[in-house]
């Protein structure tokens, strides 16, 4: 993998999150590899906090918060804009929660994507409502403890990546915090990229998922190799697994946060197993469909 | 172009929209608004209105595209009706609070339940506390001019402006009325120079948490420009009469010289009810029509001047507030400070028909009671 100059610093040091947060890290390494031709539209989330408060201003490039469900729409009025303006060569890039995303946001989401607009979209998914305090979304995996899913949810996590491949848009990814070159490459190749570009990065809350916050890259390596969290690509429809986890043992993950109490581990690794036999037929290569592009 | 041509108002919107240039229109289907839209898809399909039309999928994404082109500094489009307007309300209310400089028209229509898709202004009224400017037109060639001057005084004061037609009664009924030329259109509006739009070479967040004392201190400011910008509909409507010869007032009388009575309406019905006062006036009653154009920022002082020697108010409306009276009652009573007696008469929700009969039976009505109840149509 070829290694970019990273050494821009988008993200002010000051911001407003928690300590430990891996929303926070996320959007420092996103910024890194996008660089400042950038504008950013953040919907409600932790990330209304994070950016700071009024003079202050936790990001350097311009930035535009939108209510919670429509930061796609806003986004494509912004990109509109810029091709107006002779400035389409800044990237545009929609950064949302979960709750956004998965939940109030989904119907903007998938329009925006069916329109295949110019920009990139990415889902930092803590897979919960953090900024409210710990409530369950349809992110939240199944038997994760929150503040209103007290004994554990019942449900099972939204699959966001097959929903969105089904809206068959040139690029999608998954990234986290523990692999950052496999992160900030693939934001650099998205944003490279025409069309709407979908990115999930899985971002430990220390808060919500109760771990220590010295623990957020290490959690975020241990949801990878216990084969939770598989960091795939899928361009113009063909899946690739960039990163092969070692599939450890899932106690490991499940032990290592509080939120997990409720968890049965030999469900879950029927779940994981389930998830990657899901992964592997896509992912030998026959499964692939035409982007809209 | 010299001599009238015919159109609706729905088209008449389209026409002015096209002279206005926006460059991103962004729009969802909803009746009796879809013609205005359609019209304008149509320019920006044959290239006589050059700019990116936006097909999205709900109507608070149509308000959110222009939302993010006009942050960018760029001049922008939607309209819509009724429940797609009331779908947009967050951001009627995000985008009054942004300070855009956004134009919007709405084709008044009813809100469910039950279905109705015909007019009343419930729709529109029921936004007035969001921080947008609201005028109502009466005729096509109002919601032709108006389009122009919603653009003109938002772009002065930076806030928003809904253009009101009666669904129906005006979208879809053709009317003759002058276009304005292009020439006119350039000399009256110049390119929107917008000073809070975002920029990469000098970065900056919009709309980042604010303090209480703070966001205190930004709605009083959005307050007192909605009051100023009083003034800059004046000085619009009297460039827009320099350039056009058609003259406007934030509040229209009618035969008000000796009268002591006062009938009060917004929108179409202002022509009905001019009819029902030339009757009233054959049976000897001492009546005049006042007709709001502007809603907000609320003209009182106009009001107060057009209204100096009437005795007593009979407010027609289309909106009313439950509980209350009706909503235009309710404004002009607060305008005149409970001087005067003011009667509320809901004269038609949901399109039910109004002859100039009916205003004459709701003044006789009205006269025979003092003020209190509201009577209903
Ligand atoms: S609650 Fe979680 S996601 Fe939100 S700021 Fe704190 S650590 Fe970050």
């Amino acid at each position: 993998m070829e290694l970019k100059d990273f050494s821009y610093e988008g993200l002010s040091s000051g911001h407003l999150a928690c300590a430990g947060c891996g929303a926070a890290l996320a959007m420092r390494l996103a910024l890194k590899a996008l660089g400042d031709k950038v504008r950013v539209v953040i919907p409600a989330s932790c990330w209304s906090v994070i950016a700071g408060r009024h003079p202050d201003a936790s990001l350097k490039v311009p930035m535009m918060h939108s209510t919670f469900e429509v930061a796609p729409s806003i986004a494509t009025g912004m990109k509109a804009a810029l091709r107006r303006l002779g400035t389409d060569h800044i990237t545009v890039m929609v950064w949302a929660g979960d709750g956004a995303t998965y939940d109030i946001g989904f119907g903007s989401l998938s329009a925006a994507a069916e329109r295949n607009e110019d920009i990139i979209y990415v889902c930092y998914d803590n897979e919960a409502y953090m900024n409210t305090g710990v409530q369950r979304s349809s992110s939240t995996p199944q038997s994760a403890w929150t503040t209103t899913t007290p004994t554990g949810k019942l449900e099972r996590k939204k699959d966001i990546i097959t929903s969105m491949f089904a809206h068959r848009i040139p690029y999608i990814a998954t990234v986290t915090l523990a692999y950052p070159e496999d992160f900030m490459h693939k934001f650099q190749k998205a944003q490279k990229i025409k069309g709407f570009r979908f990115i999930l990065v899985l971002a430990p809350c220390p808060t919500g998922w109760r771990f220590e916050e010295s623990r957020t890259v290490e959690i975020s390596r241990l949801a990878v190799e216990t084969g939770v969290f598989p960091l795939l690509e899928i361009e113009n429809g063909i899946w690739k697994i960039t990163v092969r986890p070692k599939m450890i043992e899932i106690g490991s993950y499940l032990k290592s946060q509080g939120r997990f109490q409720h968890a049965d581990p030999e469900e879950w690794k029927r779940a994981v197993k389930d998830q990657w036999d899901f992964i592997e037929k896509f992912a030998g290569g026959q499964h692939g469909c035409d982007s809209a592009l | 172009m010299n001599g009238k041509v015919l159109l609706t108002s729905a088209e008449a919107i389209s026409y002015a929209v096209k002279l206005v240039k926006p460059e991103v229109i962004s729009a969802y289907p909803i009746t009796p608004q879809t013609h205005i839209v359609e019209k304008i898809a149509h320019f920006v399909e044959t290239g006589e209105l050059d700019a990116e039309f936006i097909r999205v999928e709900a109507e608070i994404s149509a308000l959110a595209v222009v939302i993010g082109a006009v942050a960018q500094g760029i001049r922008a489009f939607t309209a819509t009706s009724s429940h797609g307007l009331l779908y947009m309300h967050e951001l009627i209310h995000w985008s009054a609070g942004g300070r855009l400089p956004i134009v919007m028209a709405v084709a008044n229509r009813a809100v469910g339940a039950p279905w109705n898709l015909w007019c009343d202004h419930q729709d529109m009224m029921s936004q007035r506390d969001t921080g947008w400017m609201q005028i109502f037109a009466s005729n096509a060639q109002e919601a032709h001019d108006f389009i122009f001057l919603a653009y003109k005084v938002a772009e002065k004061v930076f806030i928003p402006c809904m253009v009101g037609i009666d669904g129906f009664i005006l979208s879809h009924t053709a009317e003759p009325l002058y276009l304005v030329d292009s020439g006119v259109a350039e000399a009256f509006l110049p390119p929107l120079d917008f000073p809070l739009r975002l920029s990469n070479q000098n970065p900056f967040t919009l709309w980042p948490i604010l303090e209480p004392p703070l966001y205190h201190r930004q709605r009083q400011d959005l307050f007192t420009d909605m009051e100023k910008s009083l003034k800059e509909w004046e000085k619009a409507f009297e460039h827009w009469e320099e350039l056009t010869g058609r003259r406007y007032l934030p509040v229209e009388g009618y035969m008000l010289e000796d009268a002591h009575t006062a009938l009060v309406c917004t929108g179409a019905l202002s022509e009905t009810a001019k009819v029902a006062v030339k009757q009233l006036r054959k049976k000897g009653e001492k009546v005049g029509l006042i007709t709001l154009k502007l809603f907000r920022p609320m003209p009182k002082e106009h009001l107060l001047e057009t209204a100096i020697h009437i005795e007593r108010f009979i407010v027609l409306d289309r909106a009313t507030s439950f509980g209350a009276e009706g909503i235009l009652a309710q404004e002009l009573r607060s305008a005149i400070s409970g001087s005067r007696p003011v009667h509320s008469y809901i004269v038609s929700m949901g399109g039910k028909e109004v002859f100039p009969e009916n205003i004459q039976e709701a003044y006789f009505k009205c006269i025979k009671y003092p003020e209190g109840a509201t009577l209903w149509s």
